[in-house]
């Protein structure tokens, strides 16, 4: 519509005229979007943590145990089958990896805590970022440890002490090790914590059980090669005691695990339903109340011809700015309380788009639905009542 | 739909007969009402309570369906018209009513401009106009921000006259707009109506009770039972 063709705002101004309902309705809109946002946020948070260190893999390929279900119960399988791969022409380099969770003491409350240890040979590529390549060299030492400084607090104040300059020892698995370096990587759902270590140092503090075998294979590929024909091809030349994934399908399998073996994705799920239905009862209680309170003086703008589809682009309209209005300091309220979040629990929940505009079309969906029931109550506006 | 030479009737009714209910509770309010009002007429409608009045006024006003009889308003015939018909009649008549029924959350102007709004050819600028040169007509000149609840009984009225008007109606129809006013106010209000549609050149329809206002009329009808008085067509002193 041209702007000079355009009427008096009556949706905005049966808003706005009325702070108080407007600010109840605009309180309840920002809560169930602020609610969504965080449920939300919450899940693809969790689902994104489970894979912090799997995206950080320098590999094209990923062998593992067929008996592995997820990052928390890693099966071991003969390192022997990741040399075989090496036969295969396109396979350039791999590295073999130990992953378990072994016990981390405190150095400052001398408490325990269950921390990821993961134990490669330093020479080999493990994760593509800069400062654990740069770092890796040190773990040539027996007994060193890179710890991952966003680890949560419960390990200690590791990172300070190791700035300040301190030597920073504690025990892991009954070992003395030191503190040779600090990477970033982050907490997952399933570790509080990380540590690299060699696979010298692996070997004195991984479990008795567990000390045949590796956990995981990473394979490179010769340059050009398609990491889907070759993973096709050597999951059916190696026996059935192996798995080979590519790195892509290796994430999805961890995701795939934590959606569907746990109850988080439904939990959170559920939780921004939730959101979503107490924000429908009450915008539809607030545009109810206000079409029925305004119901003379909808059927005396209909006594004076305007039509019934003017009075239903009314309410339309006031869903459509209650949802603008709403979305808006919800979004602001739901990027601090994110990173509230991070800090407090290092999760990666982030404000990515595609949350932002599924809230907003949610909320979009809530509004003009409870419009549209509000507008059942104007079929009852007769112009015939008013004289 | 064309627009009706100025010396036709504005209104022009033949039988009409209204009942509301079904059934045994079926009671006929009006009965072959016959009678007709010209362009730039100004007619009163007097009768007894429950006689009829403003059933007759919500039919001429394409409030309600016509059904029984013929009933012919700004040359559109309204027996057998549906809803959108009818709501194409109401723009061109200006309505007032015995509260105000202005819009609580709107200004003054932006309730005259309501009225305004429904012309299609003005830009919004000369809508706008429109409305604050009605609200000057009516003298509220001073009054165009003010919230409808911030203004005097008689001042609301005015409003809605203003409201009434700047749709530029060919018809008026009013019913006991002075009821909620003082008798002198009230003669302010009917007096204002009687010359601002003169100038318009557009037929009025008011019922009343006021005997005091009686005078402005060019001609008195008097009502009964759901009937027009025999003679009742007469003229007035005027
Ligand atoms: N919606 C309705 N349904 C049923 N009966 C109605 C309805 N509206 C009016 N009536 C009846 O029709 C009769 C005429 O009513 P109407 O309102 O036309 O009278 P009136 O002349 O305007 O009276 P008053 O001077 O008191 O306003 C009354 O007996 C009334 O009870
Ligand atoms: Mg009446």
């Amino acid at each position: 519509m041209p702007w000079a063709r355009r009427r008096i705002p009556l949706a905005w101004l049966l808003l706005v005229r009325q702070p108080v309902r407007l600010a109840i309705a605009l309180a309840g809109i920002g809560f169930a979007g602020i609610l969504m946002f965080m449920q939300l946020g919450f899940r693809d948070g969790l689902f994104d943590a489970s894979v912090t260190i799997h995206r950080l893999f320098d590999a094209d390929l990923v062998l593992v145990s067929p008996r592995t279900m997820s990052s928390i119960s890693m099966a071991a399988f003969p390192e022997g089958r990741l040399v075989q791969s090496l036969a295969d022409p396109d396979v350039a380099a791999m590295t073999p990896v130990q992953w378990e969770f072994v016990l981390w003491r405190n150095p400052e409350n001398r408490r325990t805590r269950s921390i990821l240890a993961l134990g490669f040979d330093p020479e080999d590529p493990l994760l593509s970022d800069p400062s654990v390549q740069r770092q890796a060299p040190l773990l040539r030492l027996p007994g060193r440890v890179l710890f991952d400084e966003r680890s949560r607090p419960e390990f200690g104040p590791v990172a300070d002490w190791f700035r300040a300059g301190r030597s920073v020892q504690t025990e892991v698995s009954g070992q003395r090790l030191r503190v040779a370096g600090l990477v970033q990587l982050g907490p997952s759902f399933g570790a509080d914590g990380n540590m690299l270590v060699s696979r010298e140092t692996f070997r004195t503090i991984a479990p008795p059980g567990s000390r045949g075998g590796i956990q995981l294979g990473l394979l490179r590929l010769r340059r050009g090669a398609d990491p889907l024909t070759v993973q096709r091809r050597l999951d059916g030349q190696l026996p059935s005691d192996v798995k080979v994934y590519t790195k892509d399908q290796f994430i999805e399998f961890e995701k795939n695990y934590w959606r569907t073996s746990t109850a988080i994705g439904f939990i959170f799920t559920l939780g921004a339903a939730m959101g979503f239905v107490v924000g429908c009862v009450i915008v539809h209680q607030i545009l109810y109340g206000d079409v029925s309170d305004h119901l003379p003086e909808y059927a005396t703008l209909m006594a004076m011809g305007y039509g019934l589809a003017d009075l239903l682009g009314v309410v339309a309209r006031e869903g459509l700015f209650l949802a603008i209005l709403g979305y808006l300091p919800a979004y602001g309220v739901a990027q601090g309380l994110y990173a509230l979040i991070r800090n407090s629990t290092r999760l990666p929940v982030l404000m990515d788009p595609q949350r932002a505009g599924l809230v907003f079309a949610l909320i979009l969906s809530m509004c003009l639905f409870s419009a549209l029931l509000a507008m059942r109550r104007l079929t009852d506006a007769d112009p015939a009542d008013i004289f | 739909m064309t627009e009706t030479p100025s010396l036709q009737p504005v209104i022009q009714a033949r039988g009409l007969c209204h009942a509301y209910g079904r059934g045994t509770m079926r009671r006929q309010v009006l009965q072959s009402i016959g009678f007709s009002v010209a362009s730039g007429e100004i007619v009163l409608l007097t009768g007894p309570s429950g006689c009829g009045k403003t059933t007759l006024l919500t039919l001429i006003g394409a409030l309600r369906s016509v059904q029984q009889g013929e009933l012919e308003v700004l040359g559109v015939p309204l027996q057998s018209a549906d809803r959108e018909r009818r709501r194409r009649v109401r723009r061109r008549i200006g309505m007032i009513f015995q509260g105000h029924n202005l819009l609580r959350c709107l200004t003054a102007e932006q309730n005259v401009q309501m009225g305004a709004d429904l012309l299609p050819t003005l830009a919004y600028g000369e809508r706008r106009a429109v409305a604050r040169q009605w609200l000057r007509a009516v003298g509220l000149g001073d009054h165009l921000r003010q919230f409808p609840h911030d203004l005097s009984g008689g001042q609301k009225q005015r409003v809605a006259i203003a409201r009434a008007l700047a749709a530029r109606p060919r018809l008026l129809l009013a019913d006991e707009p002075t009821a909620a006013l003082d008798g002198r106010t009230g003669r302010e209000v009917v007096e204002l109506l009687r010359r601002l549609a003169r100038d318009q050149g557009c037929g009025v329809l008011m019922v009343t009770h006021d005997p005091r206002i009686l005078d402005v009329a060019d001609r008195l009808v008097t009502m009964e039972d759901g009937r027009l008085m025999p003679g009742a067509l007469r003229q007035t002193g005027r």
